[in-house]
């Protein structure tokens, strides 16, 4: 499999997706031991770029090099010297300058891991670029929904949120469609990136639309900011009409599953009780989470066999 | 010191025709245009098979001096100019400190005299620090040089500021060149679409541009005065010109290379050299631009040079500075694109590279007897690749690196001094 990089899930084949999804049912075993440590990447390093703060995905990334003994160093916005004026691409030859292994790199602005892959020669795994891709979320969310449900043909799988800033969204619009998920989107038209539905999902106004039939339900953090900018009149009203409550939860299947990215604004984009209910899976999402991400270190960097 | 340029077809858009001419020259003005002339002595410059035009003008450029000589100066980037085909060029007064005090103008004149390739016409700020608010004093700019006005790398955001420029500038008889966009609809790096979306990029609408112009077209109409639309680059603001002037109006506008050839599509892979103001707009946005060419609604094709350093763009998407250099390109991209393309006659093309711009500036070009000799030579079979390294522009910020062309200037001659021989 001849990839390089893990930038997006937009240009990757499905047989590369099942790959790494494939490679994270062993690491799922490993982390489920007592003692969650193999040797496979001892002697590489893992370094992390966090330009954005981030507790979940770095803990993710950081716990999956350390469970495969990689060593890794995390450089986080506050302390790196971006704060001191350096650009990207000055960091970037500086940590290939050091000798690290693979690069994990969070950052606000969409693209940055394309130019970081453009910089230096080692593996650069794209952690959530702006408003572009979260990858590693994706494949977690299709790990886990496969893992309930091997065979996703004909899933209706309903979004709700602020789809305009969500890279995963976007992420999740590339990779499950492929996998035979009927992908609906809703959120109010102001949170709607232009064109949307010319990607192959359809998007509704109201969640009342989109729910009857769905077999699961991604609910999407609601950033407060969104109030300020103008883009939602309030953030009560926002929950009053978009929050996946017990009464909208009703109008999927019986059975459908509840999914959150995290972390949760309780009682804002979701309610409790659905949060916490049976059919949640979000705390499996946060576990297969490290599983994915260890399967992508290993892939990237010991499995190509090149 | 004589030159005689042999065996060219002459293009006169002033009358519309081409026509097997030789042309001599002489104390820097056009002598004769005669089938066959003899001029013993004088240095000979053979066109066989190659287009004799008036001197191509841009009127459109930034040329960064002073305060980003970095990126470009004067000599750089008239020596980008003739490189490109233009005996003279319009740059824009976006420099630090801004063009809205007479000693800018003068300094920049001094630079290109100093420089002695391409004419230079510096546009004067039309407001203070182009900051919109205040007038500058267009009657001491105007003394000094300027050619026109404009506050371009920004739109002017109060309409009655506009207002009273175009009536101001009326008075002196000269152009309002507008950079026509709504600030509070541009909070984009790039054009608002399926592109944005997909590449999780803010986008800009169409919109942004179509409100503005539709604004500026209402007080040229209102005020008389001569508008000049910079870049236009959406169906929209194609589908307003137009019915302005029918109506009318006196305005007349401007497209780019770029803007008649990319689409938003450029930007994929974060090329950070296709991040332009306006941005690089959809097919149908491009299909109009093209549209409004053939149609005479857009009468000017200027290149909005733009140059910025490696470092400068070699930055994450939405921190890198708009902009990409097009004065090496842009013939090329018209015989390719316009000629070629049956978008446009060469007579036609090459009006509105050359006197369709000195119209809006209110110079002269053309080939005939006493005229001054102010001429581009192009070979329209020319077929070359655009490499980015062979740019002589201080900046190579272009999305066009490796793009195949036909259509190469292959002779500038300003004031009868021949400023490029040979190139490719």
């Amino acid at each position: 499999m001849p990839v390089r990089h893990l930038l997006g899930l937009a240009d990757m084949p499905a047989a590369a997706i099942n790959e790494f999804l494939e490679n994270a049912l062993p690491m799922k075993q490993i982390i489920s031991r007592d003692i969650k440590k193999v040797p496979t990447l001892r002697g590489k390093t893992v370094v992390t770029l966090f330009y954005e703060p981030s507790t979940r995905t770095r803990m993710s990334f950081e716990l999956a090099a350390k469970y495969l003994s990689a060593d890794t160093v995390n450089v986080s916005a506050s302390a790196s010297s971006m704060a001191k004026g350096e650009s990207l691409a000055d960091t970037a030859r500086t940590v290939a300058a050091l000798g690290a292994d693979l690069v994990v790199l969070r950052h606000p602005s969409a693209g940055a891991p394309h130019l970081l892959a453009r910089m230096v020669d080692v593996p650069v795994v794209n952690a959530g670029d702006g408003m572009h891709e979260h990858p590693t979320q994706a494949l977690l969310d299709l790990f886990t929904l496969r893992e309930r449900r091997p065979d996703l043909e004909g899933l209706k799988l309903v979004i709700i949120g602020d789809l305009l800033h969500s890279r995963v969204a976007r992420s999740n619009i590339w990779c499950l469609p492929r996998f035979g998920v009927d992908v609906h989107l809703v959120a109010p038209p102001t949170l709607v990136p232009a064109g949307l539905a010319a990607l192959g999902v359809t998007v509704h106004d109201r969640p009342e639309d989109a729910l009857p039939g769905a077999g699961a339900v991604m609910v999407l953090r609601l950033q407060r900011e969104r109030q300020q900018e103008g883009l939602i009149p309030d953030v009560r009203e926002y929950a009053r009409l978009y929050a996946l409550n017990g009464e909208r939860m009703a109008l999927a299947r019986p059975d459908a599953y509840v999914m959150h990215p995290g972390p949760m604004n309780r009682g804002i984009e979701i309610a409790p009780d659905v949060a916490d209910g049976a059919c949640a899976l979000i705390t499996d999402q946060v576990t297969n989470g490290v599983a994915v991400r260890m399967a992508v270190l290993y892939l990237l960097m010991l499995g190509r066999g090149d | 010191m004589e030159l005689l340029i042999r065996n060219g077809t002459v293009v006169d858009p002033a009358a519309g025709r081409t026509f097997e001419s030789d042309v001599l020259i002489k104390d820097g003005r056009v002598a004769a245009v005669e089938k066959k002339i003899t001029a013993r002595g004088a240095r000979v410059l053979d066109a066989a098979g190659k287009l004799v035009t008036p001197g191509l003008i841009d009127m459109h450029v930034h040329l960064r001096e002073p305060g980003q000589e970095h990126k470009e100066t004067v000599a750089s980037g008239t020596c980008a100019a003739v490189h490109g085909g233009f005996t003279a060029v319009a740059a824009m007064p976006n420099t630090d400190p801004v063009a809205d005090r007479p000693e800018v103008i003068r300094y920049v004149l001094e630079k290109a005299r100093e420089a002695g390739r391409a004419r230079v016409y510096p546009v004067g700020a039309l407001t203070v620090g182009s900051r919109g608010k205040e007038l500058t004093e267009m009657g001491a700019l105007r003394e000094a040089g300027a050619a026109a006005f404009s506050d371009d790398g920004r739109p002017v955001a109060d309409a009655h500021v506009m207002r009273r420029a175009l009536e101001y500038a009326r008075m002196l008889g000269v152009p309002v060149i507008s950079h026509c966009e709504d600030l509070s609809l541009a909070a984009g790096v790039m054009h608002e679409g399926l592109v944005s979306t997909m590449l999780g990029l803010k986008g800009t609408p169409a919109a942004a541009e179509d409100v503005a112009v539709a604004r500026d077209l209402i007080l040229a109409e209102m005020t008389g005065g001569r508008l000049h639309v910079a870049h236009v680059s959406t169906a929209g603001a194609v589908r307003l010109i137009r019915e302005a002037k029918a109506r009318g109006v006196r305005v007349t506008a401007e497209a780019t290379p770029h803007h008649f050839t990319l689409t938003d599509r450029a930007v994929a892979g974060f090329d950070t050299n296709a991040k332009v103001n306006p941005p690089l707009r959809a097919d149908a946005d491009v299909a109009a631009v093209r549209e409004g060419l053939a149609d005479g609604t857009i009468d000017v094709i200027a290149t909005d040079h733009a140059p910025h350093a490696a470092h400068e763009k070699e930055v994450e998407f939405d921190l890198a500075p708009f902009g990409l250099v097009g004065l090496e390109t842009a013939v090329g991209l018209v015989f390719t694109e316009l000629v070629a393309g049956g978008v446009l006659d060469v007579v036609t093309a090459v009006a509105k590279l050359s006197i369709n711009p000195a119209r809006v500036l209110g110079l002269s070009r053309t080939i005939a007897p006493g005229a001054v000799a102010d001429l581009t030579v192009i070979d329209p079979d020319a077929a070359w690749t655009v490499n980015r390294a062979e740019l002589v522009s201080k900046s190579k910020n272009t999305p066009f690196h490796g793009f195949k062309l036909k259509g190469l200037p292959c002779a500038t001659i300003v004031g009868g001094e021949v400023h490029l021989a040979a190139r490719g």
